[in-house]
C-alpha cells in the first residue's frame, strides 16, 4: 500500500494518521480536513472555550512539530465531495482528485438545525468563539435541546451570568440515554442553579425574537443555541456504492468495503462485545476507532474486531459525569453506590441479563473502574450486582 | 524517553491508566492523572504511545530523545 487517504482531520482522523505511521507505513499519507484549523479537540468547546477559560490555541491536539513529524500531505479547508470505489479515487471541493489504495473515512457529524435564521450551533471552534462573544451577564440565552451538549452549554452560560432557558421536548432530559431516574437528578441541577428548564416543550422554529414553540407561543431571547443532536457527514458518499444508513455501515473490523474503513462519529459498526451495531459520538471512541481502523487497514491478515467499552464524560456545574458501556436501550437501572439525592453515585445498567453500562457522578475513579472491568468481561447482571455488595 | 503530562488539561477519564498502568495512576479525589514514571524504560514505550493516542484531552506527550 503506497497511497492512503484519511478523510477528516479531527480526533479520529488524526489518531488514524498517527497510527499508520507508528505501525510503519511510509507511503503517501493524505489527511483531508474541511475546517481550516490544524486538528483540535472538541470537548473543551462547550466547556473551557465557551467559558473563555481557554484561548483557542489550547485545544490543539498536537503541536505543529509533532504534526510535521508525520510527513502528511495535509489538505485543510477542503471538503470531500465524492468517492468512486471502483476507481479508488475521491474528489475534493477544490476540484482535486485523489487516488488511494487505502481509505479511512472520519468525516464526523454536523449539528441538526431548526428552520429559521440566526441561531447558534456548537460543533466547531468558530461556533464556540462566536457564541462566547455573545454570552455575558443578563444576556438571555435559549438553548433548544437538553442533551449533554445543551446541558453543558447551559451550565457555562449560567456561570457567565446569562439568563438561561433550557428547552427539552422529552418529559425528562436524557432519559433515553441514562434512564429516567438519573435524568431527573441531572435535570434538578439545572433547576437548583436557576436555569429555567422547561420539559415537554418542542421548538419548531428560530425567529427574529427568539424561538417559536409547537403550541405557537414564542420565547424571546438575545441568543439561541440549537443543540438537538447531529447527523453523520455521509452526503459525499451518496453514489459511492458504500452502504450508508445513520453512518457509514461497517463490519466488526470497521471495514466498509475492501480497503475502506470508517472511524469516529460517522462510523456505524458492529461491536461484538455488545452484539449490536452502534454509532458512538464520544471523544474516546474517535481515537480508539481511528487506531483500530488504521491497524486493520495495514494488517489485513491479522485484523482484530473493534470491541471497545464506550466511555464518555460530561462536566455540568460542579458535577463530573462519567459513563462506561452502552446505555441506550437498557432494561433496568440500579443505584449501586452513593446517593442520587446528593449527586454522588454509581448507577449500573442492565440490558437483557447482562451488565451493559455504569454511570457515575462525583465519584472517585476507583469506584467506577471495577464496573468498567465487569463490562469488559461481559459480566452478567447477577455477577455484577453480587460483586458490588461484597466489595 | 520523557513523558509530559499537562495536568490542567486532564479530564480524569483514566484511559491512560488502562493503556499504561505502570506509568500512570489517578488521584483518588478527582481522578486527575498522576505520572508515576517520568522516564519509563524502553519496554513501556508502546504502552505510553497508546496512552498518548487514547487520551481524550491530548494531555500526554512523549518526548523521545
Amino acid at each position: 500500500m503506497t497511497r492512503i487517504v484519511v478523510v477528516g482531520a479531527s480526533a479520529a482522523g488524526l489518531a488514524a494518521a498517527e497510527t499508520l505511521r507508528r505501525e510503519g507505513y511510509t507511503g503517501t499519507l493524505t489527511l483531508v480536513g474541511e475546517e481550516p484549523h490544524l486538528p483540535y479537540d472538541r470537548p473543551p468547546l462547550s466547556k473551557q472555550v465557551l467559558a473563555a477559560e481557554w484561548e483557542p490555541d489550547r485545544v490543539a491536539l498536537r503541536t505543529p512539530d509533532d504534526l510535521s513529524g508525520l510527513g502528511l500531505d495535509l489538505r485543510l479547508g477542503v471538503a470531500a465531495t465524492a468517492l468512486d470505489l471502483a476507481a479508488q479515487a475521491m474528489w475534493l471541493s477544490d476540484g482535486a482528485q485523489v487516488a488511494y489504495d487505502g481509505l479511512i473515512i472520519a468525516t464526523g457529524v454536523r449539528p441538526r438545525r431548526l428552520p429559521g435564521e440566526g441561531a447558534h450551533v456548537l460543533r466547531t471552534l468558530d461556533d464556540a468563539l462566536t457564541l462566547r462573544e455573545r454570552l455575558g451577564p443578563g444576556r438571555r440565552l435559549v438553548v433548544a435541546g437538553a442533551g449533554f451538549l445543551g446541558a453543558e452549554a447551559a451550565a457555562v452560560a449560567w456561570r457567565l451570568g446569562a439568563r438561561v432557558t433550557l428547552l427539552e421536548p422529552a418529559p425528562v432530559p436524557l432519559a433515553h440515554a441514562v434512564g429516567e431516574q438519573v435524568g431527573q437528578v441531572l435535570a434538578q441541577a439545572h433547576v437548583e442553579h436557576g436555569v429555567n428548564l422547561r420539559t415537554g416543550v418542542s421548538v419548531t422554529e428560530v425567529t427574529d425574537e427568539g424561538v417559536r414553540l409547537a403550541d405557537g407561543k414564542e420565547i424571546e431571547a438575545d441568543e439561541v443555541l440549537v443543540a438537538i443532536g447531529s447527523l453523520p457527514n455521509t452526503g459525499w458518499l451518496a453514489d459511492s456504492g458504500l452502504s450508508v444508513g445513520d453512518g457509514v455501515v461497517c463490519d466488526e473490523y470497521c471495514e466498509a468495503a475492501r480497503n475502506v474503513y470508517a472511524a469516529g462519529d460517522v462510523a456505524r459498526w458492529y461491536n461484538p462485545l455488545f452484539g449490536t451495531s452502534m454509532r458512538i459520538e464520544h471523544r474516546t471512541n474517535a481515537a480508539e476507532q481511528g487506531i483500530a481502523a488504521a491497524r486493520n487497514l495495514l494488517n489485513p491478515e491479522a485484523r482484530k474486531a473493534f470491541a471497545p467499552v464506550p466511555y464518555f464524560w460530561s462536566d455540568q456545574y460542579d458535577m463530573k459525569i462519567q459513563a462506561y458501556g452502552y446505555l441506550r436501550g437498557h432494561d433496568e437501572v440500579a443505584v449501586v453506590d452513593g446517593d442520587l439525592g446528593e449527586r454522588r453515585f454509581v448507577a449500573a445498567y442492565r440490558t437483557g441479563d447482562r451488565l451493559t453500562g455504569a454511570l457515575a457522578v462525583g465519584m472517585p475513579p476507583k469506584a467506577i473502574r471495577g464496573w468498567r472491568q465487569a463490562i469488559v468481561a461481559g459480566a452478567s447482571w447477577q455477577e455484577a450486582l453480587h460483586g458490588a455488595t461484597t466489595v | 524517553m520523557k513523558v509530559e503530562l499537562d495536568e490542567p488539561k486532564c479530564v480524569a477519564s483514566g484511559q491512560c491508566v488502562v493503556a499504561a498502568p505502570d506509568v500512570f495512576d489517578q488521584r483518588d479525589d478527582d481522578g486527575v492523572a498522576i505520572l508515576l514514571e517520568e522516564h519509563p524504560g524502553a519496554e513501556l514505550v508502546d504502552d505510553v504511545r497508546e496512552a498518548v493516542a487514547v487520551c481524550p484531552a491530548a494531555a500526554i506527550r512523549l518526548v523521545e530523545r
